[in-house]
């Protein structure tokens, strides 16, 4: 499939680079993965993930990273929208902290949350005798997640809104519809792709996270303890077949996941005919 | 999954920046591999041994430590991390290393005196400053309204020693009951608010987050959450019963480089049971054995109360499966 209309040469040797690069670096720990759950069977997978313990850890996970993203998503697009429509002093500024959870350990991240969050913390002393317990409870979980997850909706929706010429929503407005239609028939159509991608990544992204989670999560057994740390427990078990199992489970139901955006994704560009 | 680095690559890392550093000078290196509360002892006890090796005519030694959860670090020893000399929280994360490789053999423990423990610890209570809660025994911790913090037995050692210290009190005082003595864990991790995965994270939890009326913390670590964050905001708490901890220490015979590395390797573990070494553990909050040449003041520190040993639970061989292991007591309690 060589496209000689390109203007830069180097398909080939960029082919190259690329395939051995993702093998080394993606493909063959995935592979190491698939080979060692090949190996157990499905008797011994089933019964390495049959216990409450697991479904409980796996079910925390994957909810905790679906509200977060959920969250994120709306959040994320708001953030975007005011970023690149107005223009307000400190803008520069606060552009350039979303990125911030990129770049700041994320064990960093859980602590100072945590600390924040804590019963005897700044905010915690406020909402503890209010009955809402963040910290060491499952929302201290969602808000970490929210944390690692926002740059990745904002990020993906930002170019995307810079694209959208203001002079539709005019032309739109013109013609008699509401803000509220606009907004629904004319803005958010050419934003759900970007939307969708945002909304994958930061989900994938807070699926496995680890290092923020396990400050502020208080791990207890099948009420705070996410995968991820079921799956250090059980090396700490020297049982690698168990964690190899979980980690599998995972994999699975994240390969169903983001099967499942994409082919929505797909769906929602056909619809605008970007496809 | 992002942070915990595949122990393979730690260790091919940590093989890396030693084989660097081995090109660099002729002396004689010993890599020691511990676990975390030993980081203020071994940096005083490296400079001990060092200046007395070479008293002795010996060429330059140079001690390099490698700190962590005792667990992984012994996952990082079976996985390659070239240890001359491992200085664990418990005698099972070494037998895993035993188990593991050719290196190492099953009797490793009767190297050294005292089941190669140098130093001993137990577990004790600490609890807000004026024990608010009147927490005396391990029997108050089921109290209502008491919530205890310590950290999770899968992933840290310390943890597994306050489990066996808490069954050791509940079978006592149930005649050796063992139903009882579950029912009795069982209601203690009730009152668990947090499990954190090592025994640093447990004491920040209660110590600066102020999660929990008591922690059930090393002795040692609780001394030092005293001098560090302050005498007046917390008391230590005596139980009745507790456990004899005995963090040992081995050689890593296939690791022995040379005649003279495996000679310094073997003095570095004998020279931890002189007089000088075991004055060192008992300022750093370790219970020592031999105390001729402790300060007083140190050894005033340590209450005299009742220990019981690994030995009453078969040694950790039996322990660890039974206790820890996938399905054992622990794990039965939360699946309950």
């Amino acid at each position: 499939m060589r496209r000689d209309t390109s203007a830069l040469p180097g398909f080939g040797l960029g082919l190259g680079v690329l395939l051995s690069a993702l093998a080394l670096i993606v493909l063959l720990p995935l592979a190491a993965l698939l080979a060692r759950g090949a190996a157990m069977g499905p008797a011994e997978l089933a019964s390495h993930l049959g216990s409450r313990r697991v479904a409980n850890a796996l079910a925390l996970s994957f909810r905790a990273a679906l509200v977060a993203s959920a969250a994120n998503l709306v959040f994320g697009l708001l953030l975007a929208w005011v970023l690149s429509r107005y223009r307000f002093p400190g803008r520069r500024l606060i552009d350039a902290a979303v990125d911030l959870p990129f770049a700041l350990p994320t064990a960093v991240a859980g602590i100072a949350l945590t600390a924040l969050y804590a019963p005897a913390g700044l905010f915690g002393r406020v909402l503890e005798p209010l009955g809402l317990r963040i910290a060491y409870a499952e929302p201290g979980i969602w808000l970490a997640l929210v944390f690692v997850g926002l740059p990745f909706v904002v990020r993906t929706v930002q170019p995307v809104i810079d694209e959208i010429d203001p002079e539709w929503e005019e032309a739109s407005a013109t013609l008699g519809a509401s803000r509220l239609r606009t907004l629904r028939r004319v803005v958010l159509p050419v934003l759900a792709p970007a939307l969708l991608t945002g909304f994958a990544l930061a989900l994938a992204r807070s699926v496995g996270e680890y290092g923020s989670v396990i400050f502020i999560a208080g791990n207890l057994p099948n009420l705070t303890e996410i995968a991820p740390l079921l799956i250090v427990i059980r090396l700490e078990e020297y049982n690698y077949d168990a964690a190899a199992a979980i980690g599998l489970a995972m994999l699975g139901i994240s390969f169903a996941m983001l099967f499942v955006i994409n082919s929505l994704q797909v769906w929602s560009r056909r619809r605008i005919g970007h496809a | 999954m992002n942070e915990h680095a595949n122990p393979l690559c730690a260790a091919l890392l940590a093989g890396a920046v030693l084989a660097l550093g081995g090109a660099a000078a002729a002396e004689t290196r010993i890599l020691n591999v511990s676990y975390d509360p030993t980081r203020e002892f071994y940096r005083d006890y490296n400079q001990l041994f060092a200046t007395w090796w070479q008293e002795q005519g010996h060429e330059p030694v140079a001690i390099e430590q490698s700190h962590g959860g005792s667990g992984a670090q012994a996952r990082a020893v079976i996985d390659g991390l070239g240890a001359q000399v491992v200085t664990l929280a418990l005698a099972s994360d070494i037998d895993a290393i035993a188990a593991r490789s050719d290196d190492l053999s099953p009797d490793w423990q009767a190297a050294l005196p005292h089941n190669s423990a140098p130093y001993t610890s137990t577990i004790v209570f600490l609890v807000r400053a004026g024990n608010p809660k009147g927490i005396r025994d391990w029997g108050d911790l089921t109290a209502k309204g008491v919530q205890v913090v310590t950290p999770n037995p899968k992933t840290s050692g310390g943890a597994r020693w306050n489990f066996l210290a808490a069954w050791a009190w509940a079978l006592r005082g149930n005649g050796g009951d063992e139903e009882a003595a579950r029912s009795y864990m069982a209601e203690l991790f009730a009152h668990v608010p947090v499990l954190d995965t090592g025994a640093r994270g447990a004491t920040t939890t209660f110590a600066q987050r102020g999660v929990g009326d008591v922690l059930l913390a090393w002795e040692n670590e609780a001394f030092l959450a005293l001098e560090e964050l302050g005498p007046d905001r917390f008391d230590i708490v005596v139980p009745s019963v507790s456990i004899l901890a005995e963090p040992p220490v081995a050689l890593m015979p296939g690791n022995q480089g040379s005649e003279e590395q495996r000679a310094a390797s073997q003095a570095y573990l004998e020279h931890l049971y002189s007089p000088a070494a075991q004055a060192l553990a008992a300022r750093h909050y370790y219970r020592a054995w031999d105390t001729s040449a402790a300060a007083a003041e140190d050894l005033a520190r340590f209450p005299d109360l009742e220990l019981v040993t690994i030995a009453e639970f078969g040694g950790w061989a039996e322990a660890q499966p039974r206790f820890f292991g996938d399905g054992g007591i622990f794990d039965q309690i939360y699946e309950e």
